[in-house]
């Protein structure tokens, strides 16, 4: 039996400070106080003065309640029983299950030797045109959604989550409206993929403390079932919050700020989490998806910044669409040569003709005289906004192909479209 | 290790102190104990009987009274034949060799032999008995892929020494003593193929510094021709996420023509250094007709990679660099990025609670910045040949905006700057390099006249688009159409590349003067051409041939033949020259 301390020093923030003895860095240890009990993580050693993060905050933790340190990092129990299950962000069932305590793994751990990582070089496949067709999400990707407030990027996930070819699918919640979690957990439930998923849910009322353990715990299951072979999709929505939360444990605890509050480290603490997407040599892989809402839609917002800088592209959701300009996946032309022969050269002549049909859209609302080309382009743009781009469209990539020279088939004529002449002979719609 | 004792008396993120009895050098090496494993760290101050550490691991698990281990030695690399081909990690750790010891993931706390100590090479001795020798001198070779590679007196032997012994010509492992040294006071050296020098120290065996003045060709037109960089010279990028510095290190470590290539991946995704871990070792390098891989040193410290090591990575890489320098070998440090090695130090200074400067950067960014790029240099060794390390530094600037510290700290010091602008990328315009507000201080390859007056040409086009913008195509005179349209072909045939063309790709010296000399023409001529909408269709033709002769194979057929083509065409309208042209043609033949 390990000792227990009764004399909390100094209480700020979420951080308490005991003297105590033979404690290590990043040890756990839990509070017990009237109002419950609570884990706590080792932040900082000075002598025998150890600071301890309170998992569930220090509101109510009184300087004479019980500190008892636990001899071990957080863990997070790790078997298939975790399968269809709902917890918190310490790990805590939310579903009203069983406590599971069997097989526990440290998490956060260390980084994957690059020299062990391969060319990244499957499709995941979403049913999304503007996904599939345009910017193909890859097996071991990182990627985020960024939006703004309001935007439908949590159903986004949702149904990406629904429909991607993968075997398990982890939802790593930060900072979700309750109603948000609900939605997930009705969606995935009714589309029958709650059985292949787990849930680390951290609501907007929860302790922040347990935000910032979101992604870690998710990440470290994810790991483990990867190397077991599945392949994992981690979604994490929504990043900014986990950012945010860094920002606000950083100054309680006195850091210096870098960049509008922001801790000077929070490039290499996203990184740290994103950079777990990997594809293991002859086992499963880690894709992880992610939404970062960018405060006042502003891109070189901390946040967004640093994490366009980490992750292999971006999709930007605006007005409820995947906008095709900005958005980016670094490693589409991965996996877009060995699709179909006209996947590259289709995805190129559509969006340069959707690109000129938002400067004729531009110059008509200047007033200008709109020439035939124009009213072609006008046309094809808003067949395109409706067949393309709408999210309700659900289509696989093969389909989309097809659509996509029906849609030129409609507007233009062969020599318009600037594609190559032998994919116009295979591939031209014959009326 | 020293006779030092320490014990940890605090741990905060991976800073540790240390109360210490003895003696504490500054930038010693230290080995906390903790468990089983000794994690390596860096001492970065001291204070009375308190050292504090920076620690190149997770410092998980650590506890106050650990045992702390002082080694008395600067944090170092070794240097030896073998270096080649190695992947490294930022403290010289073999990663594939780790791979192998521990799998998937890094352990903490194993440390490698970065250099095989088993391996055979064979030796040539080029000094006998009796011989004297100093610092950076060559003993002998061994032959190291293409590379000759010299075995030198270690950089720290500070006297005069005469050779005792030398083995003969022979297979030997790096650990055996290839030749005795006796210094001025009669002390016996016995020196072997490798030796360690401190990371953080210049490697200065050499003659003297001379001026970079000769043009390190890259291939990549805008560039060689407009913005150059010097052997031995420094040159760094900045530009938005997303706007191509990456690969645009990548296709230089490629093209480059230098001997070798140092990459330095500091904090920046893993997935790129797979790219380049996976496909060198399949790429042919046109100039030796081996692998690509023979001629690299890849030192890779990830993002998610501990913070402090970081750090350390772009030293390791300028140290090796150096190490080839001396070898009359002209070496390429690309470092990438940059900016996530001055946020390694900024993490590091908040945990030393120093005053923050702007941005939270510390106080000394600036001169660290300075004397990292300072290490680049040409230089004459002391047997006459002539050897170089030219620094290539990506910058990440927050929110793509170049006012912030690392960038103008970079500015202040490089000879060359290449920024990449979010709009030529999102028009999808390879490389993003914006052609006006990059500069060089360099002599390029091809005349500097020449390439000013092209310059010239792209501010005035700049300048009318900008006004077409306002009062439309209507309002602008011929005369001023015709400028804008000349900017747009320059930039259009010259300035862009297609990266996916086997030939467009890489462009030699020779080729881009010669078709410099043509496009310069085209630039300087005045046409006769009534409308704009004639001006439009002459200048779309030009460009359709223009681009179809970058696409041709140097001095082939086809090549003359298209050349011939836009010759005829730039003749149907061309009816004369401008008359500055006229004067630089003039100066150029007259020289």
């Amino acid at each position: 039996m390990r000792k227990v301390y009764s004399k909390i020093e100094s209480i700020a923030g979420n951080v308490i400070t005991v003297s105590a003895e033979g404690v290590r860095y990043g040890e756990l240890a839990e509070v017990s106080s009237r109002h419950g009990r609570s884990l706590a993580e080792v932040i900082r050693l000075k002598e025998d003065k150890v600071s301890l993060q309170v998992f569930a905050g220090s509101r109510g933790i009184s300087t004479g309640d019980e500190v008892r340190f636990l001899g071990h990092p957080m863990r997070v129990s790790f078997s298939d029983n975790l399968l269809g299950r709902i917890f918190d962000g310490s790990g805590r069932p939310r579903d009203g299950g069983t406590e599971l305590v069997e097989n526990l793994i440290e998490i956060g751990g260390p980084s994957v030797n690059p020299a062990k990582r391969i060319i990244p070089r499957k499709m995941v496949r979403t049913g999304i045109p503007m996904i599939d067709l345009f910017n193909s999400l890859v097996e071991s990707q990182k990627l985020p959604i960024f939006s703004v407030s309001g935007e439908p990027y949590n159903p986004l996930l949702a149904r990406i989550a629904m429909q991607a070819e993968v075997d398990i699918i982890i939802l790593g919640g930060m900072g979700l409206k309750y109603d948000d979690y609900l939605f997930f957990k009705d969606t995935l439930e009714q589309g029958g993929a709650l059985s292949r998923s787990i849930f680390f849910v951290h609501t907007a009322s929860d302790p922040i403390v347990e935000c910032l353990l979101v992604p870690d715990i998710s990440l470290a299951v994810a790991e483990r079932f990867a190397l077991k072979g599945k392949r994992v999709l981690v979604l994490l929505t929504d990043m900014t919050n986990f950012a945010d939360a860094l920002k606000e444990i950083a100054i309680t605890m006195e850091q210096v700020p870098s960049n509008r509050g922001y801790p000077g480290d929070l490039y290499s603490q996203l990184a740290a989490r994103y950079e777990k997407a990997v594809d293991f040599e002859g086992a499963g892989s880690i894709t992880i998806l992610g939404v970062t809402t960018m405060p006042g839609d502003d891109v070189t917002h901390p946040i967004p910044d640093n994490t366009g800088y980490i992750t292999e592209g971006q999709y930007y959701l605006r007005n409820g669409r995947i906008e095709p300009f900005g958005s980016l996946s670094r490693l589409k032309q991965m996996v877009n040569k060995d699709t179909r022969a006209d996947h590259r050269a289709l995805m190129d002549a559509m969006i340069k003709l959707y690109a000129a049909y938002k400067e004729s859209l531009e110059k008509k609302s200047m007033g200008f005289r709109m020439s035939e080309w124009d009213n072609k382009l006008l046309k094809y743009g808003a067949i395109f906004e409706k067949e393309m781009m709408d999210l309700s469209v659900n289509i696989p990539l093969e389909q989309a192909l097809d659509n996509g020279w029906r849609i030129l088939a409609e507007c233009f004529t062969k020599e318009e479209t600037g594609l190559r002449s032998d994919l116009i002979a295979k591939f031209w719609p014959v009326k | 290790m020293t006779e030092t004792k320490g014990r940890v008396v605090g741990v905060n993120g991976n800073m540790v102190t240390v109360a210490f009895d003895g003696l504490v050098t500054m930038n010693e090496v230290a080995y906390v104990g903790v468990g089983e494993k000794k994690l390596k760290s860096e001492v970065i101050r001291i204070r009375g009987n308190l050292a504090d550490l920076q620690v190149f691991e997770i410092t998980r698990g650590i506890g106050v009274k650990d045992p702390v281990y002082f080694t008395g030695e600067l944090l170092s690399v070794r240097l030896g034949p073998g270096l080649l081909q190695q992947i490294y990690d930022g403290l010289q750790n073999p990663l594939p060799e780790l791979a192998e010891k521990c799998g998937f993931f890094l352990e903490r706390g194993v440390y490698l032999s970065p250099l095989s100590e088993t391996k055979l090479w064979s030796f040539t001795p080029t000094v006998k008995v009796g011989d004297v020798v100093q610092r950076g001198d060559t003993v002998g070779t061994v032959p190291e892929g293409i590379f000759k590679h010299r075995i030198m007196v270690p950089f720290n032997f500070l006297d005069t020494y005469t050779v005792k012994s030398i083995l003969p010509p022979g297979d030997y492992r790096i650990t055996d003593t290839v030749a005795e040294l006796e210094d001025s006071k009669g002390n016996k050296h016995p020196i072997t193929m490798s030796f360690e020098w401190p990371v953080k120290r210049p490697i200065t065996a050499y003659a003297e510094r001379l001026r970079p003045d000769k043009p390190m060709v890259t291939k990549i037109r805008i560039i060689d021709t407009f913005i150059p960089v010097a052997l031995g010279g420094t040159y760094c990028i900045p530009g938005p996420f997303g706007a191509g510095k990456t690969v645009l290190q990548q296709v230089t470590s490629r093209n480059a023509e230098v001997d070798i290539v140092i990459i330095a991946a500091c904090g920046e995704r893993a997935g790129e250094v797979v790219d380049t871990l996976k496909e060198f070792p399949l790429l042919i390098d046109p100039r030796t007709g081996r692998t690509l891989m023979e001629r690299t040193v890849i030192i890779c410290n990830t993002s998610s990679m501990p913070v402090a090591a970081r750090e350390s990575s772009v030293y390791t890489a300028v140290t090796i660099a150096e190490y080839y320098r001396q070898m009359g070998l002209h070496v390429l440090l690309l470092a990438d990025s940059t900016s996530r090695w001055a946020q390694a130090m900024r993490e590091m200074s908040g945990r030393l609670e120093e005053i923050p400067g702007e941005e939270a950067f510390p106080a000394y960014l600036e001169s660290v910045i300075a004397s990292f790029y300072e290490r680049a240099g040409i230089v004459r060794l002391k047997d006459g040949s002539i050897g170089s390390v030219t620094i290539g530094g990506t910058v990440s600037p927050a929110g793509g905006n170049f006012e912030e510290p690392v960038t103008q700290a970079t500015l202040k010091v490089v000879g060359a700057f290449h920024g990449l602008s979010r709009e030529r990328s999102d028009a999808r315009k390879y490389p993003a390099i914006h052609p006006l507000e990059s500069w060089s201080k360099y002599k390029g390859s091809v005349n500097k006249e020449m390439t000013e007056y092209g310059r010239e040409i792209l501010f005035r086009g700049n300048d009318v688009a900008q006004m077409m913008k306002v009062v439309g195509e209507e309002g602008t005179s011929l005369e001023d159409y015709i400028v804008y349209l000349k900017s747009e072909f320059l930039d259009d045939v010259y300035l862009q590349q297609d990266s996916f063309d086997p030939v467009d790709s890489a462009v030699p010296t020779e080729r881009q003067r010669y078709t410099y000399n043509l496009i310069f023409e085209v630039l300087s001529s005045i046409f006769s051409l009534e409308s704009k909408e004639e001006a439009r269709k002459y200048f779309n033709q030009l460009r359709q041939k223009f681009r179809d002769w970058n696409g041709t194979e140097w001095e082939s057929e086809e090549f003359t033949g298209k050349e011939q083509e836009i010759r005829t065409l730039i003749g149907e309208k061309k009816k004369g020259t401008e008359e500055r042209a006229l004067e630089i043609l003039k100066k150029v033949s007259g020289s």
